[in-house]
């Protein structure tokens, strides 16, 4: 007995679900295919290569017209179902009705259109059929811009084809890294090296404010307050299940059908495949579970046991010459390892992760090949203890060597700048290893390379080994930390040299062996970074101390230290009497007086914080960053103003010195001082930059310690008039900043570099000084403002000074 | 199982951790992934250091106080350190962080 079987929809679900059908049993059911689109059945997930010119139409047709015909489907192309009736199982087309025994909607999904204001001008189109590629092609044809907003798997592809069309393609992506569902940092690091290498930029963390435009989308405005022009904009943030037609008729619906694990909705004859269904919370957009939900729902209208489950999932990205892949789980879980295999020189980067001695996730940039086999024992959750040593080799392992230290340093091309004091590149060093200069002493005559200040002495006996291979012995430098074998002159040389601009950047560049460092590296990187390029790069408050991060010192029970900023040590009876409102208003236990000069609030709560800045800001103190690796104090005695001895406004210079260096970061904490006269009641000579006031002007002293170690300074110079003493430690501090390892203060950098160093980088060359306190200048336009005022004032900052939430109210009984 | 929501993943910067208040003392929620969020006490068992407060770097937390490292899946002290702290269910839907009522000593509302 031949049942009528109408289907809803003619994507890739239900065409799997007509070919088990009609292998199992031709004559069970007599099939009425509807679809909105006017054709039938295409391989959809090759819209890709038809938008880049590499397929046409024709090629991914998967069902012909004729196909239909000869299989006796009887096709309603081009035509909308209006609704269904349950009761009467009728469905109602445009042009007429048509019964049913059993119905399957297969309605699929519906892009997601960010409602933002002019989201439905002309010229701005989502990427989800055939008509919408074609839309694609023909406005690239007229060339122009593109704006592509989301970095996911679609979003990319439409880039990609768009840019292959010769457009000018900007990617918009709201997360830090693109295609976040399905990479890790490092891979999407990786990938948008490649995108941006074809000529795509890629905005991350760009929130989407408007489309503008008269008449037509000619711009795209972000949150940011920048203005992308835009020829034509592509929306591919994310799709949800088209359900309108199954809610219209009350079936079960979450976020997409319910489904139970034999395809069936809330309705026994109705069922539901492809991505308009919801099978146990999960949504699904990918082709491999919905040929598996095809051959269930076949099974069930046959009467055959079978039932749906939901399995892992690999992910491609089908754009040409990015190579990678993604498969599993890296959800959490117990006990959980990452195996991390990079190669720098190749652009490789694998991540293993591994629960219970079984594989449960792979992630895999520029090279790909091992993809299925990792798969492979992802879904046959096989047992690799035996074989964990080398399982990220891939099964032609050959029993692994780890990977070489030495590969970043091969990777760098000729020109790349390894001595920044003379000027040397890789070419002149590997020129004079191969005239036969075969140690670093050789290397230091010949060429200058690694001569001066020293930090690219690493670097240079790695190029010894890379080009004289065994016969070179690179003596052993402590690296930064267990992720890598770079020391800190290395990391700091290497992101100069080649121009690494973020973390993921660093990671990946110079062969970290974890997924994103460790506490120790970290916070260095994170410094490197920021003072190297000032412009480019963020400041990450997650790779930073505690103290850095929250502006305030954590203390042993949690609480934390205030210390407001008293410039040079003047205050005034307006700033003791907040500074007093505050520690009653927020019951401070203990207000003590510090040896540089200032107010200590301290055992203020976590949670009170923001409100006690805003409290202290408004009687116009700022933060005195008493916790951070840069600018503290600049002590002062009274100089000129009320001392029988003073020579010069102590006072007065140490104010415009802090007023001028505060908010800068350095490698380690940064203490001035400036005493009036030769008795040094300030204490000058003792502190890492020192200014001691003469009649006839101003010695700076630096070097200075009073800590672990006690020091004194060594004399830097001495200068007429205090623009010049300012210039001179801008100067210096810039030079210490852009060269020092993390955690040396000025004393031990100084011990590596030596005072005649930089006497002749900025005592004897003024061009030279001149640039570097420029170019601390340039730095704090970023850095200079209070933190406190930044977080108290800022919603999204504010609020992550207090819990998330509080479990431990109960309601009313 | 009782879920209970207590806010949204975008609550927690990326790398970062909030605090939840319970009935068996703060929680701490660290965030090591775009898509991935862990629950363990906020209490250091060395010298009670706030575990929130430390820099979460791969899938573990490195105490703000003396540098203890643990193990945010097993809860368990890495390296010379001997320590565990407790972890705790947690799931994620939609976005929405669901923990789990009763392992952190909440009574079922009747």
């Amino acid at each position: 007995m031949t049942q009528k079987l109408v289907i809803i929809g003619a994507g890739m679900a239900s065409g799997r679900v007509i070919e088990q059908l009609l292998d199992a049993d031709p004559s069970a059911y007599d099939i009425t295919l509807f679809n909105a689109e006017p054709r039938g059945n295409y391989n959809r997930i090759m819209l890709s290569p038809v938008l880049s010119g590499d397929k046409t139409y024709e090629d991914i047709v998967t069902h012909s017209d004729d196909w239909y015909e000869q299989n006796g489907v009887t096709c309603r192309f081009g035509e909308h179902v209006v609704k269904f009736d349950r009761e009467l199982k009728v469905v109602e087309g445009e042009n007429g009705h048509v019964p049913y025994d059993k119905l399957i909607i297969a309605t699929g999904s519906a892009p997601f259109i960010i409602p933002v204001p002019g989201h439905d001008l002309p010229g701005v189109i989502t990427y989800r059929d055939l008509d919408d590629t074609n839309a694609m092609i023909e406005a690239a044809a007229k060339g122009g811009k593109a704006v592509v907003i989301g970095g996911g798997l679609l979003g990319l592809e439409a880039a990609a084809g768009l840019s292959e069309r010769g457009m000018d393609v900007t990617v918009l992506h709201l997360m830090g890294h693109l295609m976040e569902r399905q990479l890790d940092e490092a891979a999407g690091y990786l990938l948008r090296e490649d995108l941006e290498a074809r000529g795509i930029t890629v905005k991350t963390q760009a929130s989407t404010k408007a489309i503008l435009g008269e008449g037509r989308a000619g711009a795209v405005l972000l949150e940011s307050g920048e203005t992308l022009g835009a020829d034509l904009v592509v929306m591919a943030v994310g799709i949800r299940p088209e359900t309108r037609l199954a809610n219209d008729a009350h079936l079960t619906v979450a976020r997409g059908i319910e489904v139970n694990a034999q395809m069936q909705t809330s309705d026994p004859d109705i069922y539901a495949v492809g991505e308009c269904v919801e099978f146990d919370g999960h949504l699904f957009g990918l082709v491999a579970p919905l040929y598996d939900q095809a051959k269930v729902l076949a099974d069930s209208l046959l009467d055959q046991p079978n039932a749906f489950a939901v399995k892992e999932l690999a992910t491609k990205l089908k754009v040409t010459g990015c190579d990678l892949f993604s498969a599993g789980d890296f959800a959490e879980g117990d006990g959980r390892e990452d195996i991390v295999f990079r190669d720098p020189a190749r652009g490789i980067y694998k991540r293993l992760v591994i629960e219970d001695d079984r594989l449960v996730g792979a992630v895999m940039y520029g090279d790909t090949a091992d993809g299925s086999w990792f798969f492979g024992l992802i879904q046959g959750g096989t047992d690799i203890s035996r074989m964990r040593e080398t399982l990220i080799f891939g099964p032609a392992f050959q029993g692994g060597a780890s990977a070489d230290p030495l590969s970043a340093v091969a990777a760098l091309p000729p020109e790349a700048e390894i001595c920044g004091c003379n000027g040397v590149c890789k070419g002149q060093i590997t020129s004079a290893i191969e005239g036969g200069a075969t140690d670093l002493g050789a290397i230091r005559a010949q060429t200058k390379a690694s001569a001066s200040c020293g930090t690219c002495t690493g670097l240079v006996e790695q190029l010894l080994s890379v080009t004289l291979g065994d016969d070179y012995a690179v003596p052993q430098a402590q690296p930064v930390c267990g992720c890598t074998s770079h020391t800190h002159e290395d990391v700091r040389r290497l992101i100069k040299s080649q121009e690494l601009k973020s973390q993921a950047a660093v990671w990946q560049e110079l062969g970290w062996t974890t997924p994103n460092g460790c506490h120790v590296c970290r916070p260095a990187v994170n410094y490197y970074l920021l003072a190297d390029w000032p412009l480019e790069y963020r400041d990450d408050p997650q790779s930073r101390f505690v103290n850095e991060r929250k502006h305030a010192n954590i203390q042993k029970d949690g609480t934390f230290s205030v210390v407001p900023r008293m410039w040079g040590g003047i205050t005034t009876p307006d700033e003791l009497r907040a500074i007093a409102d505050a520690a009653d208003k927020y019951d401070v236990p203990t207000v003590k007086v510090t040896g540089g000069q200032r107010i200590d609030l301290l055992g203020v709560k976590g949670e009170d914080l923001p409100g006690i800045w805003s409290d202290l800001n408004r009687a116009g103190l700022v933060s005195g960053h008493a916790y951070s690796k840069g600018l503290r104090t600049v002590k002062t005695c009274v100089g000129t103003d009320h001392c029988r001895f003073g020579t010069q406004d102590s006072t007065g210079l140490g104010i415009k010195l802090e007023q001028h260096l505060w908010g800068s970061w350095t490698p380690h904490k940064l203490k001035l001082a400036v005493s009036g006269c030769p008795r040094n009641c300030a204490e000058a000579t003792c502190k890492d930059i020192g200014v001691v006031c003469v009649d006839s002007g101003y010695e700076i002293h630096v070097g200075g310690a009073a800590g672990m170690e006690i020091k004194g300074t060594e004399l830097l110079c001495k200068v007429e008039s205090e623009d010049e003493a300012i210039e001179v430690i801008s100067a210096m501090t810039q030079i210490y900043r852009e060269n020092a390892k993390y955690l040396d203060r000025i004393y031990k950098w100084l011990a590596k570099v030596g005072l005649d160093w930089i006497k002749e980088q900025i005592v004897d060359d003024l061009e030279n000084r001149k640039a570097l306190a420029d170019r601390f200048t340039l730095s704090q336009s970023i850095y200079r403002k209070d933190p406190w005022a930044e977080h108290a004032q800022d919603s999204t900052t504010r609020v992550q000074y207090a819990p998330l939430a509080n479990l431990t109210l109960e309601a009313a009984e | 199982m009782s879920w209970i929501d207590i806010g949204h993943i975008s609550d927690i910067p990326l790398h970062g951790a909030r605090v939840v208040k319970t009935p068996v003392g703060c929680v701490a929620l660290f965030r090591t992934g775009e898509a991935e969020v862990l629950a363990a006490d906020d209490r250091c068992p060395h010298k009670g250091g706030p575990l929130s407060e430390g820099i979460v770097h791969g899938q573990s937390v490195t105490c703000p106080l003396h540098n203890w490292v643990f193990d945010l899946n097993t809860g368990v002290a890495q390296g010379a350190d001997a320590g565990r702290i407790e972890t705790y269910p947690l799931h994620i839907k939609a976005g929405r962080l669901l923990i789990d009522g009763a392992a952190v000593g909440k009574r079922s509302a009747a």
